[in-house]
């Protein structure tokens, strides 16, 4: 069979061309790599090599023939033994070379986005969660029986992510811990204590101060199969590896098309904690937010630091988990069962009432719930929820706690420009725009860097009472 | 001198070691005024880090602290020879780096407890402090960044030609930042005059320089060209000496200059950090063997200086410090509407 040779395109942008000069003439003999003609793209002159070998048979576009489509045939080549006799007509049977197109039965079994309202999966096992996560449809959170797990012991938020790391690390050896001051030092902020001791210098290691090397260092060993969790000192400093945590960690398997990606955790306080300044106090979680391929998960109680650290270590995703030093010291019964795993993408209805929804994550979700207490005592009935996760965020449970409560306030210790609360109304506008009756409300940290002043800092950081006052807002009952 | 040149086959050979008696260094003989301004410059620092880490156990300033105390020579020696019009940059250990710009006690005292009467308006804290005036530039709370920012410093001193030199410090800790790297080669690329100063205090927290770092940071502008010297940082004329020579190798138009200080700081890497990642054998031996401001009183009596001299410089420097410390309590919080401005420039 006579093989065509076609109009390339050798720009992304091109799609026709002229044909300049042809540096072969019909009769002669070609070789792969032999340069045959010359085409003027939209960008610059170009020579075109033969793939083939064989005879040019026939030169089907002439030299110096403009706008020449992307595709279309410019010469016939024939193989040994054939000749121009084997040619048909060119222009009726070219080949023309499309791409195949899906079938229709190959296309998601989901609605677009805009149809979302719709879709609420009720009761039904959801497959492919990522996916109609990623096409904003609103599902039930993934099962899970808490109140199943009854033995519990006090202890702090610190020994809660120290224990599940520890956990983790028994049960699968290629858990390892990097950061700076994580080993010999006992961590920074000591939640990484007694683990040197456990698990030696092999698994838990001590870095230089080169977060972008080390957060880069631990991604790549992720794709060759360890389970590495970066401490950042603080998340302040994670920002010198951010482009690690976005585009290495982040984007891998997407990119890779499935094949490879990045089993890993990387933690760290989050937030602002005493008096340490604007550069040391910051809200990372609207940052980390916006990325898809990543999982950000804001524990509050020492039960959420287990087993959403737990589950963290266990994902096969990137997940960036917020902590906070504030919360390290404060004690809460902690579920012991080793299988406590709380899953990612469930937030926790902490409160439930009936009069006004409160979403809040991290520490404001404590004061969220002292907010509450005051509301209850002026006869108001909050129902608080503590996200848990933030990405891939609890859609489902936030809306049905508005369409109850009609009403809704957020609280997030980031700044409001496109903060979580931003996002959280986007949801409400968009599924339960008619359920309201009265606008949102958010509660942030006012919209500057942090102050150091000790009456400043009270000042921006937003406080229970600004929850009471919200929530009292929008119950119109200020 | 150690130095390094890449046009020179490089070694180790004549580095100085941190073990070298104080003042023993330097072939200099400094007069009497010379060594009283020095001593007070380093008394003044010294006295002024205890106060603020007083204040900071009454709960009067808040956050993180991080004192200078035990490398008072660096920053006093390297400040010693530099031009007015020359710029400053530093990382959070920054308390004694702006009184060595000349900058005002009382502002930074204030600073630290969080007042009106701060170089920050109580809006920094003691990271984070400036004064253009003075010629410096923070104060920067991470890791690395002084070194980015004083090189760009170094650029607009180029830029304009005003023949200032940015003296940009960091920690040995620092010194593995990438983009300190960075800045090495862009220093060298484009000559410009900065003085990379390396306050190697031999521990980044609690980490040290052992376990931190490979090879030797004196010489890592070597590869760009750029020449390295280290220095005994407990010797303020050794490194007096040192940054003479740099700065006017800088100032001639010769590109950058890498000056690593072996010093030693006798407290915590904060004031909630216990330092039990040393010895207390190794911090007294610093102290009692080493000290920079004992070699010059020292030198001082040996010059026949009485006592009394001596001690009426002390009384002076606790004066001054008293005040700061006085001021720093007084001076108002800032006002609440202080709360919504400087985000941006009004325009
Ligand atoms: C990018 C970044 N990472 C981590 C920290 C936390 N941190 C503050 S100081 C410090 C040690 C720095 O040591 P060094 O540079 O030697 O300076 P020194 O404190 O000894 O003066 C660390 C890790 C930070 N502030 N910034
Ligand atoms: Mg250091």
């Amino acid at each position: 069979m006579p093989t065509n040779i076609l109009m390339p395109a050798l720009s992304p942008t091109m799609t026709e061309g002229t044909l300049a000069k042809w540096l072969k003439n019909e009769g002669d003999s070609v070789e792969s790599g032999d340069v045959i003609a010359e085409i003027e793209t939209d960008k610059a002159t170009m020579e075109v090599e033969a793939v083939d070998e064989g005879t040019i048979g026939k030169i089907v576009i002439a030299e110096g023939t403009e706008n020449v489509a992307v595709n279309e045939i410019i010469a016939v080549l024939l193989e040994e033994g054939e000749s121009a006799d084997d040619i048909g007509d060119v222009s009726k049977d070219a080949p023309v070379s499309t791409p195949k197109a899906d079938s229709a039965d190959s296309e998601p079994d989901v609605k677009p986005q805009s149809d979302a309202s719709a879709e609420q999966h009720d009761g039904k096992e959801i497959e492919n969660r990522d996916i109609l996560y990623a096409q904003g449809v609103v599902i039930e959170p993934p099962p899970f029986d808490e109140a199943s797990f009854t033995e519990t012991k006090e202890m702090t938020v610190r020994v809660a992510l120290r224990d599940a790391m520890a956990e983790e690390m028994r049960r699968d050896d290629t858990v390892y811990l990097m950061g700076e001051e994580v080993a010999e030092y006992n961590g920074a902020y000591k939640v990484s204590e007694g683990l040197l001791d456990e698990f030696g210098a092999k698994r838990i290691i001590d870095t230089p101060i080169t977060e972008h090397g080390f957060a880069g260092m631990a991604v790549g060993s992720a794709m060759n199969g360890l389970k590495p969790i970066v401490e950042f000192m603080t998340w302040n400093f994670g920002m010198q590896a951010i482009d690690h945590v976005l585009n290495s960690a982040g984007k891998t398997l997407y990119m890779a098309g499935g094949q490879l990606g990045c089993s890993m955790v990387f933690r760290g306080p989050n937030g602002a904690a005493s008096r340490v300044g604007a550069q040391h106090s910051q809200c990372y979680a609207s940052w980390y937010a916006h990325v898809p391929g990543l999982k950000v998960v804001a524990p509050w109680s020492g039960a959420d630091a287990k087993g959403l650290m737990k589950a963290a270590i266990r994902d096969p995703n990137p997940v960036v988990f917020l902590e906070n030093e504030m919360l390290y010291g404060a004690t809460h019964e902690v579920p012991t069962d080793e299988d406590f795993v709380i899953p990612l993408g469930r937030a926790k209805i902490e409160r439930s009432g009936s009069d006004v929804t409160i979403v809040a994550f991290s520490i404001m979700v404590g004061k969220a719930l002292e907010a509450a207490a005051k509301l209850a005592e002026e006869g108001i009935d909050a129902e608080v929820i503590n996200l848990r996760t933030i990405r891939p965020l609890d859609r489902y449970t936030i809306l049905e706690s508005v369409k109850k409560t009609n009403r809704i306030v957020t609280c997030e210790e980031g700044w409001a420009f496109s903060g979580i609360g931003a996002e959280i109304a986007a949801l409400i506008g968009e599924h339960a725009f008619d359920y309201l009756d009265a606008p949102l409300a958010r509660v942030t940290a006012a919209d500057v860097p942090l102050p150091y002043a000790a009456n400043l800092e009270a000042l921006a950081l937003p406080q229970a009472e600004h929850i009471v006052k919200a929530a009292k807002k929008v119950c119109y009952a200020d | 001198m150690a130095k390094s040149n890449t046009s020179k086959k490089s070694n180790d050979k004549g580095v100085k070691k941190p073990n070298v008696k104080s003042g023993s260094n330097s072939k200099a003989d400094p007069s009497v005024e010379d060594l009283q301004k020095l001593y007070r410059d380093m008394l003044l620092i010294r006295r002024f880090e205890e106060k603020a880490g007083q204040l900071y156990g009454m709960g009067l300033i808040g956050g993180f602290c991080h004192l200078y105390i035990g490398q008072e020579a660096v920053v006093t020696g390297i400040s010693s020879v530099q031009e007015p019009q020359d710029t400053v940059v530093t990382s959070y250990r920054d308390h004694a780096h702006m009184l060595a710009c000349d900058m005002d006690p009382k502002g930074i005292m204030a600073e630290l407890t969080g007042r009106e009467g701060g170089y920050s308006r109580g809006k920094g804290g003691s990271m984070h402090m400036f004064s253009k005036e003075k010629g410096f530039f923070g104060g920067h709370g991470i890791v690395g960044a002084s070194t980015a920012i004083g090189t760009g410093l170094g650029f607009a001193h180029k830029y304009k030609g005003d023949n200032g030199v940015a003296v940009a410090y960091m920690g040995d800790g620092a010194s593995n930042q990438g983009q300190v790297a960075e800045c090495y080669n862009m220093a060298a690329l484009w000559d410009l005059p900065v003085l990379f100063v390396i306050e190697n205090n031999q521990y980044g927290m609690g980490t040290s320089v052992k376990r931190s770092s490979a090879g030797t940071l004196y010489r890592r502008g070597e590869g760009y060209g750029i020449p390295g010297e280290q220095v005994d940082g407990m010797d303020v004329f050794s490194v007096q000496d040192a940054a003479r020579q740099a700065l006017d190798y800088i100032r001639t138009g010769n590109g950058p200059y890498i000056l690593e200080v072996l010093t030693y700081r006798y407290r915590g890497h904060s004031m909630s950090d216990p330092a039990k990642y040393r010895s207390k054998d190794e911090v007294k031996t610093m102290k009692d063997d080493r000290d920079p401001i004992t070699a010059i009183k020292d030198m001082l009596q040996g010059k026949g200086v009485e006592e009394a001299e001596i001690k009426e410089i002390d009384k002076e420097i606790k004066a001054i410090i008293a005040e700061a410390a006085e001021f720093a309590q007084e001076s108002p919080e800032p006002h609440e509407d202080e709360l919504w401005t400087d985000v941006l420039v009004e325009v």
